[in-house]
C-alpha cells in the first residue's frame, strides 16, 4: 500500500472523488495552477482540467457563497479556505445560508459542500495562522464538523464528507500535515512514513462520519480528543504510564455519543483535550454531555485541557500550546495519582 | 444574427453549451513574459484635473497611467509638481533604507532567527512617497507590504527589528508574527493578518476625524488580490456616501501569492475603475515612479482636506520577489517577468532623475548606500543581542495573559497562575 503524509492523503481523497464523480469540483485561493499553499490540491488542475479545479479570488465569503450555489445546482464543491483563521468573512454564508437551506426550504434545496481548512498551531503562525475555530461551527445546527488525526482517516473522512449531502466543515490539523506531533516542541518532525496510519489505499474507501476511533483501549480514565491533540494525548498517556482509553472523535458533529458514554461508564473518569480556547470550546459541550449521560458513574470531576483564553501569541507558542505536560497533569488529577 | 426572430435566437442560444472564462496569466515558468496588456500611457500624457472636478468628469483617469519621469529620468507633464529636491533626496534615502532593511531581515529569517518575513522589493516608492506627501500625523492603515511608511516616519529601526525577532525590544511583546507592526506614535495602525479588514476601518477613522472637526485625514492600502474581499466594497461605499477624508490605495503588484491580478478581476477592468461605480475619483498611477506617486497622493490629500471626499488610487507596480519567506514564485510565474518589468525599478529611476538634475551623483549614492548598510547591520547586531526568536529572550510569558481585556478577568488570572507565570 502506498505511504502518504496527511497532505497527500487529502489530495488523494479529492483526486479519487473527482475521478469517481464528475460533479465534484475543487476551488479556492491558490489551489489551481499552484496546487495550494500547503500543496493539498497539487496536480488536480493538470489532471482534471481548469473547469474542475480552479483559482478563486481572495473572497472567502464569495467562495463559500458560490459553493452553496453550485451545491444547489447539483455539483459537489470542495472549497479550500487557506487558513481556518480566514473563514470568518464566510460566516454569514455558512451560518445563515449553508446550514439552513435544507430546513427553510423543507428539503427542496440543500447544499452538499465541503469547506476544507487548515487549523491549529505549532507553526509559529501567531494569532492569524493558528486558531482552532471548531466550536464556532459545532454551535451551528445544520453544519457538520470533521477533524482527522492521521493520513488514513483524513482520506476516508474527506471522501465521506464529499459524499455527504449536507455542508461539512473539514478542519485539517496543519501541524500534522507532514508527521505526527507529540507536542514536545524540541522534538524534530517525524515523517508519517514510519507510522502505520500513513498506509493509505490508492483508491476509494470511506470512513463514516459520526464514528469515533478508540486509539488506545484502557481502564483507568477516558481521554477525549481530536486532531493534533490525539498525538499529544497519546504522548502524555505514555509518559504517565496511566492506563487511559484514548478516543479520537474524528467527527465532532455528528458526535459518536455511544462510544463516549460506554467508555466513561467503564472508567468513571474523563479528561477532555482541545487546542482551542477554553470558554465555550467544544470541551464544554463534551463535559455537559458526559455529566448528563454518566453522572452516576463519575468518580472524579471531568478535566478539561485547552488553549488559554487569549489569542495565540507568536513568541509564546509553546507556553500557550496545551502540550503533553498539561495533559499529563490532568490525567494524574483525574485518576487521583 | 439570423433574421428569423427572437424565438429561434433563444433556441439557438440554448443549444450552445455555456462555459466560463478561467483567467490565466500571460506567462508561466519558462515562458516569455508578455506586457502587451499593461495599458500604459506615455510619461506626461495624462491630464491633471483641478481637485474640485466632478468625479464623473474624470473617469478617464482610471483607465490611463499617470507617469511623470520619462525614460531618461526627466519629469514631464502636468503631474510634474516640482517636488523640492530635499524631499526627493529623503525619498531616495528611505527607499534604499527600506530595501537594505528588507534584505537583512529576509536573511535573518533564512538563518533561522525568526519565523517569517515579507519584502516589498520594487514597491518602495509606494509607501515612501506617500509618507512624504502626507502630513506626519495623517493616519495610515497599511497592509503588510508598506514598511517604507514606518522607516520614513522614523519609527526606530531597532524597535522594528525587535518586532521581527519577537525579543525583549518588541513593543508588541512577541504577540504578533514578524512584520505586523503597530506604531501609534507614528500614526500607523496595528496590522491585522486578515486581508482588507482595515480598509473600511480607515474610512471609519476618517469619518471620525471629520465628525470631530479634526484636520487629519486617513490613508489605507490593500493589494490587488485583496480587493476581492467584501471589506473593500464596504470601504468604497462608506467613503463615497459620506465624502470621508480618506485615500484608498490599491497596490497592484500583479500577483497575490500565486494568483495573477486577473484572478481578482484585473483583466476585465483596471482596479482603479472600481472607484467609478461608487462615484469616487480614481487615479491609476505608475507605482515605480516616485514623482507620480507623490503627486497623486498630494492631489488626493488636497481633495480630502478640501472636504471633496475620498480618492481611489491604483498603484501599478510589480512584486519583484516572492510573496514571503514561505513562497517560491518560480513555481508559478516566469522569472523573466520581473527582471524586464517595463516600468523599471523605483530606486533606479529616482536616482537617474536626481543625477540628471545634477543634484546627486553615483558617488554620493554609493556612499549613502554604504552608510545605510552599516546602519542597518549595526542596528541588527544590537537587536540580536536582545534575542532572536526561539532563544527565550522575550517579554515575560505572563504578558500573554494581558490586554485580552483592559483588565484581565478571572479566567486569565487563573490560567496565568496555572501556567506558573
Ligand atoms: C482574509 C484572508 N484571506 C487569505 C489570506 C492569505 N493571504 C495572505 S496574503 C495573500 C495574498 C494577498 O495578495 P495581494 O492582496 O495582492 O497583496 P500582496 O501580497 O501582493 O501585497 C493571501 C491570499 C489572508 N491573510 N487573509
Ligand atoms: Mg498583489
Amino acid at each position: 500500500m502506498p505511504k502518504m503524509n496527511m497532505v497527500q492523503a487529502i489530495n488523494s481523497a479529492m483526486a479519487t472523488m473527482m475521478e469517481k464523480d464528475p460533479k465534484v469540483v475543487v476551488f479556492g485561493e491558490d489551489v489551481g495552477y499552484f496546487g495550494g499553499v500547503f500543496r493539498a490540491t497539487e496536480h488536480l488542475q493538470a489532471k482534471f482540467g481548469v473547469n474542475r479545479c480552479f483559482d478563486a479570488p481572495i473572497t472567502e465569503g464569495g467562495i463559500v457563497a458560490a459553493a452553496i450555489g453550485m451545491g444547489a445546482y447539483g455539483l459537489r464543491p470542495v472549497v479550500e479556505v487557506q487558513f481556518a483563521d480566514y473563514i470568518y468573512p464566510a460566516m454569514d454564508q455558512l451560518v445563515s445560508e449553508a446550514a439552513r437551506l435544507r430546513y427553510r426550504s423543507a428539503g427542496e434545496y440543500y447544499a452538499p459542500m465541503v469547506v476544507r481548512s487548515p487549523y491549529g498551531g505549532g507553526i509559529y503562525g501567531g494569532q492569524t495562522h493558528s486558531q482552532s475555530p471548531e466550536s464556532l461551527f459545532t454551535h451551528v445546527v445544520g453544519l457538520k464538523t470533521v477533524i482527522p488525526s492521521t493520513p488514513y482517516d483524513a482520506k476516508g473522512l474527506l471522501i465521506a464528507s464529499i459524499e455527504d449531502d449536507d455542508p461539512v466543515i473539514f478542519l485539517e490539523p496543519k501541524r500534522l500535515y507532514t508527521g505526527p506531533f507529540s507536542g514536545h516542541s524540541d522534538e524534530g518532525v517525524k515523517a508519517w512514513a514510519s507510522f502505520p496510519a500513513s498506509e493509505v489505499p490508492e483508491g476509494y474507501y470511506s470512513i463514516p462520519l459520526g464514528k469515533a476511533a478508540i486509539v488506545r483501549p484502557g481502564q483507568a480514565v477516558t481521554v477525549i480528543c481530536y486532531g493534533t491533540m490525539v498525538h499529544v494525548s497519546m504522548a502524555a498517556v505514555q509518559e504517565t504510564g496511566i492506563d487511559a482509553e484514548v478516543i479520537d472523535l474524528r467527527s465532532l458533529v455528528p458526535l459518536d455519543i455511544d462510544t463516549i458514554v460506554e467508555s466513561v461508564r467503564k472508567t468513571g473518569r474523563c479528561v477532555v483535550v482541545h487546542e482551542a480556547t477554553r470558554t465555550s470550546g467544544y470541551g464544554a459541550e463534551l463535559s455537559a454531555l458526559i455529566q448528563e449521560h454518566c453522572f452516576y458513574h463519575l468518580e472524579a470531576p471531568i478535566e478539561r485541557v485547552t488553549g488559554y483564553d487569549t489569542p495565540y501569541p507568536h513568541a509564546f507558542e509553546w507556553q500557550y500550546f496545551p502540550g503533553p505536560k498539561r495533559v499529563a497533569e490532568a490525567l494524574r488529577r483525574a485518576v487521583g495519582a | 444574427m439570423p433574421k428569423s426572430g427572437a424565438k429561434t435566437d433563444t433556441a439557438a442560444r440554448r443549444n450552445s453549451a455555456l462555459q466560463l472564462k478561467f483567467p490565466s496569466p500571460p506567462a508561466r515558468p519558462g515562458e516569455e513574459p508578455d506586457y502587451s496588456k499593461l495599458m500604459m500611457s506615455a510619461p506626461g500624457e495624462v491630464r491633471r484635473p483641478a481637485i474640485d472636478t466632478k468625479p464623473d468628469d474624470m473617469r478617464d483617469l482610471a483607465y490611463a497611467l499617470i507617469r511623470v519621469m520619462d525614460d531618461d529620468g526627466k519629469p514631464v507633464g502636468p503631474w510634474n509638481t516640482d517636488i523640492p529636491v530635499e524631499i526627493l533626496k529623503k525619498g531616495l534615502r528611505n527607499m534604499v533604507l527600506t530595501r537594505v532593511y528588507d534584505d537583512r531581515m529576509y536573511r535573518a529569517q533564512r538563518q533561522g532567527k525568526t519565523s517569517f518575513y515579507i519584502k516589498c522589493t520594487g514597491e518602495e516608492a509606494i509607501s515612501v512617497a506617500a509618507a512624504l506627501a502626507l502630513e506626519p500625523d495623517d493616519m495610515c492603515f497599511p497592509a503588510y507590504r508598506q514598511q517604507g511608511l514606518y522607516l520614513t516616519r522614523e519609527y526606530p529601526l531597532l524597535t522594528m527589528m525587535g518586532q521581527i525577532y519577537s525579543n525583549t525590544l518588541d513593543p508588541l511583546k512577541g504577540r504578533q508574527m514578524p512584520i505586523m507592526y503597530s506604531a501609534r506614535e507614528q500614526s500607523i495602525f496595528t496590522i491585522s493578518g486578515n486581508l482588507t479588514t482595515q480598509y473600511p476601518q480607515a474610512v471609519g477613522w476618517a469619518m471620525a476625524s471629520a465628525m470631530s472637526g479634526d484636520t487629519r485625514i486617513a490613508a489605507t492600502w490593500v493589494g490587488d488580490g485583496s480587493t476581492a474581499e467584501g471589506d473593500f466594497h464596504y470601504a468604497l461605499t462608506l467613503a463615497a456616501v459620506y465624502h470621508a477624508p480618506v485615500i484608498l490605495n490599491i497596490v497592484n503588484n500583479q500577483w497575490a501569492i500565486s494568483s495573477f491580478h486577473g484572478i481578482a478581476g484585473g483583466e476585465e477592468a483596471p482596479f482603479a475603475a472600481r472607484g467609478i461605480g461608487y462615484g469616487l475619483p480614481a487615479l491609476r498611477v505608475d507605482g515605480n515612479d516616485f514623482l507620480a506617486v507623490y503627486a497623486a497622493t498630494q492631489w488626493a490629500a488636497e481633495r480630502a482636506r478640501a472636504n471633496l471626499g475620498a480618492t481611489v488610487i491604483e498603484l501599478f507596480t510589480y512584486r519583484a520577489e516572492g510573496h514571503s519567506t514561505s513562497d517560491d514564485p518560480s513555481r508559478y510565474r516566469s522569472t523573466e517577468e520581473g527582471k524586464k518589468w517595463p516600468l523599471g525599478d523605483p530606486i533606479d529611476r529616482l536616482l537617474k532623475h536626481l543625477i540628471k538634475r545634477g543634484v546627486w551623483s553615483e558617488k554620493e549614492h554609493a556612499a549613502m548606500e554604504e552608510e545605510l548598510i552599516n546602519l542597518v547591520k549595526g542596528t541588527q547586531k544590537e537587536a540580536e543581542a536582545a534575542g532572536t526568536l526561539g532563544q527565550g529572550k522575550t517579554a515575560s510569558p505572563k504578558t500573554m495573559f494581558e490586554d485580552v481585556f483592559k483588565e484581565p478577568d478571572w479566567r486569565q488570572r487563573r490560567q496565568r497562575q496555572e501556567a506558573g507565570f
